[in-house]
């Protein structure tokens, strides 16, 4: 197909994909700040998702592997090219537009993979050492139990502070940058939407970064 | 002259014979430039001493030397045209710098832009990407009533500033990717708000958004770096237009 082969076409897919994933990441901290309730919030909450029908948390996985295939996949092979575009560098840089964020976006989003691997091997298989795995009064799985024992050494907390510093930074010129593939933005609304895709970003970095925090200073208890 | 204050410049000038020489850096010194010397005039004085020891002078493009034509083509100090807002090479002077500055002059870097010699870049990309849709087809005869095809003001307004564009080729200059998009948006957009341009819109922005990656430029990142660099303050909001315009191609 033409479309996927031409420069605008593969950033649509980009925005496509990284606002999916945008969407995903809001939704899944609503969902994630059941914890503040405490253990029964977050247990609640995880019991609901974990009794929907199989397929149809089999087809949700299958869809944001594909989101997150398409885009790194694309993300790489537009990089390549990009760095072709300018095969020598100049001798004086002078950057006065871009920010560090908007020129590292494939070192955040490779930064990213490797968080995402690492949550899934964490929370979702379960396989990493030093989880607590135990039932709660109801018989139902203790999310809260595995997800405190996780969190309350410094460690623990701390690679999952240092992931939501690199989705800032990804999310900062992603978010706007989105509106821009789209055709959304113009001279007037541009400004508005830059700020406005900063603000989301960093109330995503300070939600998510709130959970691990809130365990590891006793905040929240079980 | 009434002033006697003149100003010793330091220039590190990018030199290469051809287009498969490798090329270097070579450091020159100017002397006796006033704040009234233009960049393009400075540099005619370096070349004139440069004659005079008999070597060869530094090859750079140049025409109107008034800020219109889009011919000068010189990043300065990591900017393309210099960096000062909305000022083509030829209209930067010499004021704007001082007495024992080094200043580094470089050629367009692009994939696109192979080097001619010394400063000169063969720009004719930007050519292709216009061959491949930058008009409108109409049928010569005689000349229709002014005011036959109504146009609103704003427009009208909007075709202009993209319009503005010289196509000097700072946007791709200035961009990490080496991207065209800032002036194949302006000059898509001239034409995607007019009404003059409606009937072949969905062919010229397919056609000439191919014709750049046929010409391997880069992709956008949106840096916005091109809007920063070029010398008419085209906006990028002309970029978003050209993506707008390409979806609905789709369609």
């Amino acid at each position: 197909m033409e479309f996927l082969n031409t420069s605008i076409g593969r950033k649509i897919v980009m925005a496509v994909t990284g606002l999916s994933m945008v969407l995903f990441a809001v939704v899944h901290l609503i969902g994630n700040s059941t914890i503040f309730v405490g253990p029964s919030g977050i247990n609640a909450y995880a019991e609901h998702l974990h009794s929907m029908p199989l397929p149809i948390i089999m087809l949700f996985r299958a869809i944001m592997l594909a989101l997150f295939v398409v885009h790194i996949v694309y993300a790489i092979q537009l990089t390549i090219e990009n760095r072709g575009g300018r095969p020598t560098d100049y001798a004086v840089k002078a950057t006065r537009k871009a920010t560090f964020a908007s020129e590292n976006m494939i070192w955040t989003g490779l930064l990213l993979l490797a968080f995402v691997v690492y949550h899934l091997l964490h929370f979702t298989f379960r396989a990493t050492p030093g989880l607590t795995l135990v039932n709660d009064a109801a018989g139902h799985f203790n999310v809260f139990a595995m997800v405190a024992s996780s969190f309350s050494s410094i460690a623990g907390a701390g690679i999952y502070a240092v992931a939501m510093v690199v989705l800032f930074l990804h999310l900062y010129h992603g978010i706007q940058s989105l509106f821009q593939t789209f055709g959304l933005a113009n001279g007037n609304t541009l400004p508005t939407i830059t700020k406005a895709g900063a603000l989301v970003a960093l109330v995503l970095f300070v939600g998510f970064l709130a959970i691990p925090m809130s365990i590891l200073f006793g905040i929240i208890k079980g | 002259m009434s002033d006697h204050k003149t100003m010793t410049i330091n220039l590190v000038v990018w030199r290469q014979k051809n287009a498969n020489d490798t090329g270097k850096f070579e450091n020159y010194t100017v002397k006796g430039i006033t704040e009234h010397h233009s960049f393009l005039e400075m540099l005619d004085v370096l070349n004139e001493d440069l004659i005079k020891a008999g070597k060869q002078p530094v090859a750079f493009d140049h025409d109107c030397r008034e800020g219109i034509c889009g011919m000068c083509s010189q990043v300065i100090n990591g900017m393309p045209h210099g960096g000062q807002e909305r000022t083509t090479v030829c209209q930067l002077h010499m004021r704007k710098f001082h007495d024992g500055d080094t200043i580094y002059i470089e050629p367009w870097r692009a994939r696109a832009f192979p080097i001619v010699k010394d400063l000169v870049v063969d720009r004719e990309a930007l050519d292709k990407i216009i061959q491949a849709g930058g008009y409108t087809s109409c049928h010569t005869g005689g000349v229709p009533d002014g005011n036959a095809i109504l146009i609103p003001k704003p427009a009208a307004d909007e075709a202009m500033d993209a319009a503005e564009c010289i196509g000097c080729g700072a946007c791709v200059a200035g961009c990490p990717n080496g991207a065209a998009m800032l002036f194949t948006g302006a000059k898509v957009s001239q034409f995607a708000v007019l009404p003059q341009g409606k009937a072949e819109a969905k062919t010229r922005v397919t056609n000439m958004v191919q014709a750049m990656k046929d010409c391997g430029f880069g992709n956008c990142t949106n840096h916005y770096e091109c809007m920063a660099a070029c010398p008419k303050g085209i906006n990028v909001k002309f970029i978003a237009r050209m993506n707008r315009e390409y979806l609905k191609a789709q369609f």
